[in-house]
Formats: C-alpha cells, structure tokens, sequence
C-alpha cells in the first residue's frame, strides 16, 4: 500500500494544476461558458499539449502510456477547477471504447486524432425509457450489407453537440432488457441520418439529443452482439474517474466555505468561532476524507478482472461518494447562507457540477439497491 | 502509488489465519461470534499465547518486545484477529500503558513492567475519567502529594473499565494546584493491592459489570512509580489517547458483525420471507458495508502516512475521521442485530454472562442483542466523544 505519487505522477499533477491555475479561474470559466461551443478550444489544445488527450492509449497506439493512476490525478484536477471540454467524453469515455473495443488498425486511424486533439467523442447510451440501466435499449443496428445501419434516439449525450464520433448502444437482437444482443458501434457526426440538437446542462455543460436514422456505422467495437461487457468496464472506469472529479470538486467547495467562516462577522464575531457550524464543517471534512478514500478504491477496484465483483465495488464508490458530495454541497451552501446562492459566487456552480456528478452512471439510491441486489460487499458465513 | 497489498502482505495474512485456526480454542471463537466480551480467562490464555509466539504488542519497537512489523503487516494482524473473531491484545497494556513507559519510563520501569504486561502477568486499569473530567479530561481533581518521599494520592475515578480484573492502576493525578489545569498533572502506576484503593461496580444500562469507580484514599505510591516528569502527565495522556483513538476503527469487527448479521437475516422470517429479502432492511445493510469499505480505505491511508510522520509527532488528521465514521459503523450495526431479533431481542440479562438463556425463552443467536446495542452507545462517547473530535477537528485542521 503507497498513496505517494511517482515522479512522473507528480509532474503530471504538478502541470495540469499550474495550467488549470493560470487559465481555469471562475471568471476564465464564466467566459468559456458564455462562448459558442460552451467551452474553450485554446485550453483544448493545451491538454493535447500536456499530453491528457493521449493519456490513457498505450505509447505503442500513439498514447501516453498513463494508467488508472494518472486518470485519477487528471480527474481530480478537472473537478477542482469545474471544467467544461469534453475531457471525460472524449479521454476517459471515448478512450476507453477505443483500448477495450476498438481493433488495431482502428486504433490506428483514431488515437493519434483524439490524442492531438483533432477528433472529440461522445457516448450515445441514454434512452428515453432506460434510466440508469446500461443494457435497456431500443435503439437498434441493423445488417446492411458488410456494416450496421442505427436508428434510434440517444438522450443526454454528454457534448454530443461538439462531438465528431459517438459510441452508440444499440440492439442488434434480443428485446429491449436483454442483456444479450447489444452492440456498440462507432458512427460519424458527420454520416447521414445522424441529427444533433444541443443544449446546456444545468451544471454548466453541453450536451444533445441525438436521433439516428439508419446512420451507417463506420466500425463495431467489440463483438456485434456482445457489447456490454465492454460498456460496463468502460463505464466502471468511467465512475473511477468521476470519483476523483467529485473529490477534487468537493475539496475546493469545502474550503471555500472554510475561508468564508473565517472572514464573514455577524453578532460581532466570525461565524467560524459558533460550534454547530464548526461541527458542520468537521462533519464536511468526515465525508471528504471517506470519498478520497473511496476513490482511491476506486481506481483499484476498476482494474478487476471478475465483472461481478468490479460492479458490486463501483456501486459501493457512487453510493458512497454520492452521499457524500450532495452533504457537502448542500452544506457548503447553507453555512455560506445567502451569497451562495448567487451565479456571481463559485460555490453554486460546484454544488450545481456536484449534483450532476452524482446522477451520471446511476444515483447514489441506484447504486445503493443495486448493491443490495447483488449481496452486498459482505459475504454472509 | 499502489494501491495493493503485496504478495508478502497476503502471505503474511495467511500465516496469521493458520495461527488463529491452530491456537484459539474454538470454544473463545463461538463465544465472540455469539457478541459476547471474552472473558478475562481467554483474553489472559489468549495473550499468552500470542506473546510466546512474539506478536503479543505488534505497535512495540522491537527491543521492547515488538515483532518488527511494517504499518501494513500490523493493520492485517489487527483486521484478521477482529474478523476470525479473536481477543485483540489486552488494549490497556499493550496500546496504552505500555507505550507510554516505552516512550517516557525510565529503565527500571520498562525492566519491571514491559515483559509483565505483554505476558499479561499483570492486568493494568485506566485511571483517567472522574465525575467532574469527563470530555474535559484536564478537569480532574485527584489529587498526589509528595510526603517523605512518596506520593500520596486522595481522589476519585470513574469509568475505570474492567478494574475489577486488574492488578495494576495508571493514574493521572494533579501535582501543581496553582498551575494551569494541563500544567499540573502527573502519571502514576499504582499497585491495586495498595490499602486504600477501593473498587465499586457500577452496572451499566444493559446489566453488564464493565465499568468501576476507583477510590483513593491515601494511598502511598512510591517516588519511582511516577513516569516521565512531575507535572508533564499531560504529554503521556495526550499520548496515549492518540494511540487509542487509531484503534477504533475496529474495520474487521465491523466486518465480523455484519456477516453476522447476514447470515441471522438470512434464516430470520419476516413477512413470510427470509429477512435479508427485506429491500428496506438491506439497504440499511448495505449502507453500513459501504461505509465500513471507505473506512478501511481511510484506515490504510492513516497507516500509509504513519510511517511518513513517525516522529513529527504531528497527529494525522484522519485520526478523528476514524473515530467518528468506525464508532458510528459499529453502532450502526448492532442496531441492526438487534432489529433482526425483532421481539426475541426483549430478554432480559447481562449479554456476557454464561448460561443466561439456560430456559431456553429464545432463540440462542437473539440473545443479548438488545444489550449490546445498549452497551456499545458507549462508543461515541469514550475516547474522546464524537463531538469532542469535531471540536478537535475544527482547531486543528479546519482552523476555524
């Protein structure tokens, strides 16, 4: 057991956070928010240049060789400054469809794009009916000739409005809950009968509403009807990093509410001194210190091999960490009292991201019955 | 980073389960896994045994008795003995007593003390908690007047777990009446036997003989039974109520309970189904292992930094994060045991007597549940309250 960081690890901490320092303030973000993609292409190129876009493909595949670890590290620094481009759809999502479903010549057209920035990526999973359930699909890929063709609506594509490939699930057999028969296919942003309506997220964010129309697959990943084994592992590692995203949110918003205790006076004091806030805030640090933890579990636990076991694990990580995130965001507005909740303070718009980062990939009550489903972490002698 | 035991580590788990499954008695086993308290005959038998294999004090340094292990190895010993279940170490001499006269005795006390407690020949006592210093432990009002080259200690202690086993007594008593109140206190071994210590029971809420009052009245303390510095006993209690506070944790006996707990809800009926069926109930469960699993992550990073702060002597502030999330688990889940008993929970009795369910009135797992769950609210109060460490928290590492 070693928490420490490596020197490469330090130095890549050591970069992101400088950058994210210089060019991430809360007036930075208001600007790239207010921009026409919603986010900012310059600080885009400068994560290719720090070498984020190619961090998870293997230097073989024209990557950088980094592992859950260095994922981890990037995440937190990504949630600690609330970021806005498409690094988790693009990186931590797209990415991992490409190392765990995508065969080597197509991870040689797509990798060197994604790592030097020229192709973004979005997963096309949610449905109007399915909730938080990976395999409930009515989207469907259908044979036409040596490819598939889809058609089907994908909802809250996380910036599917920027996106240049979504990774599509779609049912190649079966019935709309069957686990078998779903597909995952690679379609163009640009191949017809793929209609992209984008909107923001309440967190700040883009997304879309994506309607497929018999849109041509460019590539399967994975087996054609065998695809949410890849899904769930992607999607588990996709919760390891959300994890450290919340922990780096949660960390910045809970000393902002410290700095705001010691500074702000009423009945002639800072409110700091009065002992239900202060136990309030010690409550905060209880829930931090239980998700860093959590998290670290995490990115071990996202590498298992067994599926069964890795999924009890990762339920465990977002009921956890999600409990803990909406107390510490709901907290970190009520001890600020009214400031906070006025788009000019920051704490808002981390409670807002916070929010949205607990729902992604199931809710802290999904998780939790889906735990419970399964037995539970505990075995029972 | 990395974030995994190493093969070594694992091996070493199995050494420690192949010593567990040749040495406890099966008998001491079925008693814990039932939640009783060992009785003093197993914790002593237990001990010895420990300590004639060399893992009696796995926090000692070596030359005191200590087997030399890495943070990592100690965590596994703790976690496997809780989980098996097995007696831990007796706490008072080995994480209390004992690292406080390693760190501030002087050689003939580490000499005449040290082999005795890790033998267990002698059961030591706290002497801590009054009725006026409870939180406020620097309250405390015994008091130790140096006479003809002796002490002489007139007071009252309450609290004082398991007294009525113990041979020997540490004291912190009050030396300087005008200094300011953590200024003016001393620590003292005390022989039990001496005249005028006196021991009362006092019979907690679920009927069990676990806490004393200690009386002194007079009672003569040689010169040399006083540890570290007259009027610095304050450094060896802050001391050692760091070191308390790292064991309560307690992340294998919270496993231990749990699968407990599993394995009654699983042969409980409730509504014409297994318990554990219950989607209510399992959820309840399931929060408790979800917790119980970011805690153990927190106990490995606590143990992970110990190394790095040995001797800064800075506290970690995770400490109090164990205090609060560990404490709050285990009461957590003994609220849960007894629900599962649901009306059986109702006998009445001390949950550590022997033979108190010989009428046979209910089911034998459901005994003494009530009264656990009862006894263990002791837990966000000893040690330093859950409250307390907020305050504790706030101070030292919110700056508020």
């Amino acid at each position: 057991m070693d928490f420490d960081l490596n020197e490469s690890q330090s130095l890549l901490q050591d970069s992101v956070r400088k950058s994210l320092t210089a060019k991430y303030g809360f007036e930075n973000r208001k600007a790239y928010m207010a921009s026409e993609t919603g986010w900012s292409r310059e600080m885009w190129a400068q994560y290719a240049e720090l070498g984020l876009l190619g961090l998870p493909f293997s230097e073989d595949d024209g990557g950088f060789g980094g592992g859950p670890e260095e994922t981890m590290l990037v995440a937190e620094q990504m949630g600690r400054h609330i970021t806005l481009e498409p690094w988790f759809s693009t990186v931590v999502l797209g990415g991992g469809f490409l190392r765990h479903g995508a065969d080597a010549a197509l991870r040689a057209e797509l990798v060197p794009e994604v790592a030097s920035g020229g192709a973004l990526m979005a997963l096309a999973q949610v449905e109007r009916q399915s909730r938080y359930d990976l395999f409930d699909v009515t989207t469907t890929a259908k044979k036409d000739g040596e490819g598939y063709a889809i058609t089907g609506r994908k909802g809250m594509v996380l910036h599917g409005d920027t996106a240049d490939w979504f990774v599509v699930s779609a049912r190649v057999s079966g019935g709309q809950r069957d686990k078998g028969g779903i597909g995952l296919f690679l379609v163009s942003a640009k191949t017809p009968g793929v209609d992209v309506r984008g909107f923001r997220t309440v967190d700040g964010g883009r997304a879309a509403e994506v309607d497929f129309t018999n849109a041509r697959a460019h590539a399967v990943l994975g087996e054609p009807e065998g695809g949410l084994g890849i899904l769930d592992r992607v999607v588990d590692e996709a919760i390891a990093a959300l994890a450290a995203e919340a922990v780096g949110a949660m960390e910045v918003v809970h000393n902002m509410t410290l700095d705001y205790m010691k500074t702000r006076q009423q009945f002639g004091k800072v409110i700091g001194t009065f002992q239900a806030l202060q136990h309030r805030a010690a409550d905060m640090l209880v829930a931090l210190e239980q998700s860093r933890s959590m998290a670290f579990f995490a990115t071990m636990a996202a590498q298992g091999s067994e599926p069964g076991e890795r999924r009890r694990n990762m339920h465990a990580v977002k009921a956890q960490i999600g409990r803990s995130q909406r107390f510490v965001g709901q907290q970190s507005i009520q001890l600020h009292g009214g400031i906070a909740m006025t788009m000019e303070y920051g704490a808002g718009h981390y409670f807002k991201r916070l929010t949205v980062n607990e729902a992604m990939f199931g809710d802290t009550d999904h998780h939790l019955r889906a735990l419970a489903d399964a037995g539970g972490l505990v075995q029972a002698a | 980073m990395e974030l995994r035991f190493t093969d070594a580590e694992a091996a070493f788990r199995e050494e420690v389960r192949a010593f567990l499954a040749a040495e406890l008695p099966e008998a001491t086993r079925q008693h814990l896994i039932s939640g009783k308290s060992p009785t003093k005959q197993m914790v002593v038998e237990w001990q010895k045994k420990l300590n004639a294999k060399g893992w009696a004090a796995p926090e000692w340094p070596v030359e005191h008795g200590g087997p030399g292990w890495s943070p990592a190895q100690k965590y596994i010993f703790r976690e496997e003995l809780q989980m098996w279940p097995a007696p831990s170490p007796l706490g008072f001499n080995i994480n209390m007593c004992g690292p406080v006269v390693i760190q501030f005795g002087t050689p003939e006390q580490k000499a005449r003390f040290l082999p005795r407690m890790l033998n267990l020949d002698d059961w030591w006592c706290q002497g801590f908690s009054e009725p006026g210093a409870g939180s406020d432990l620097a309250g405390l009002k015994t008091k130790a007047v140096l006479e003809n080259g002796e002490w002489v200690i007139n007071g009252q202690k309450t609290w004082t777990t398991l007294a009525q086993h113990a041979d020997w007594i540490f004291v912190l008593a009050r030396t300087d009446f005008a200094a300011k109140k953590q200024e003016g206190i001393s620590f003292f071994l005390v022989d039990m036997k001496t005249p005028g210590i006196t021991v009362r029971p006092i019979i907690t809420i679920e009927g069990g003989h676990e806490v004393n009052e200690v009386f002194f009245d007079d009672v003569k303390v040689p010169a040399d039974l006083l540890v570290g510095e007259v009027n610095k006993g304050w450094d060896c209690a802050k001391y050692l109520l760091g070191n308390e506070r790292f064991g309560q944790a307690r992340v294998g006996a919270s496993r231990e309970r749990i699968r407990r707990l599993k394995t009654i809800a699983k042969d409980t009926m409730d509504g014409g189904r297994p318990l554990i069926e219950d989607p209510e109930f399992r959820r309840q469960v399931t929060e408790m292992e979800v917790e119980l699993k970011a805690l153990e992550m927190t106990v490995m990073r606590v143990i992970a930094n110990e190394t790095k702060r040995a001797g800064t002597g800075k506290p970690d502030p995770t400490t109090s994060v164990l205090k609060i999330k560990g404490t709050e688990i285990q009461q957590g889940v003994s609220e849960l045991l007894m629900k599962a008993a649901g009306p059986y929970a109702w006998v009445d009795g001390d949950p550590d007597a022997e033979g108190t369910n010989e009428w046979d009135v209910a089911p034998d797992w459901a005994f003494g549940l009530a009264g656990i769950y009862f006894n263990w609210r002791k837990q966000s109060i000893y040690g330093g309250s859950n409250e307390i460490q907020r305050n504790i928290m706030a101070k030292a590492f919110l700056g508020l």
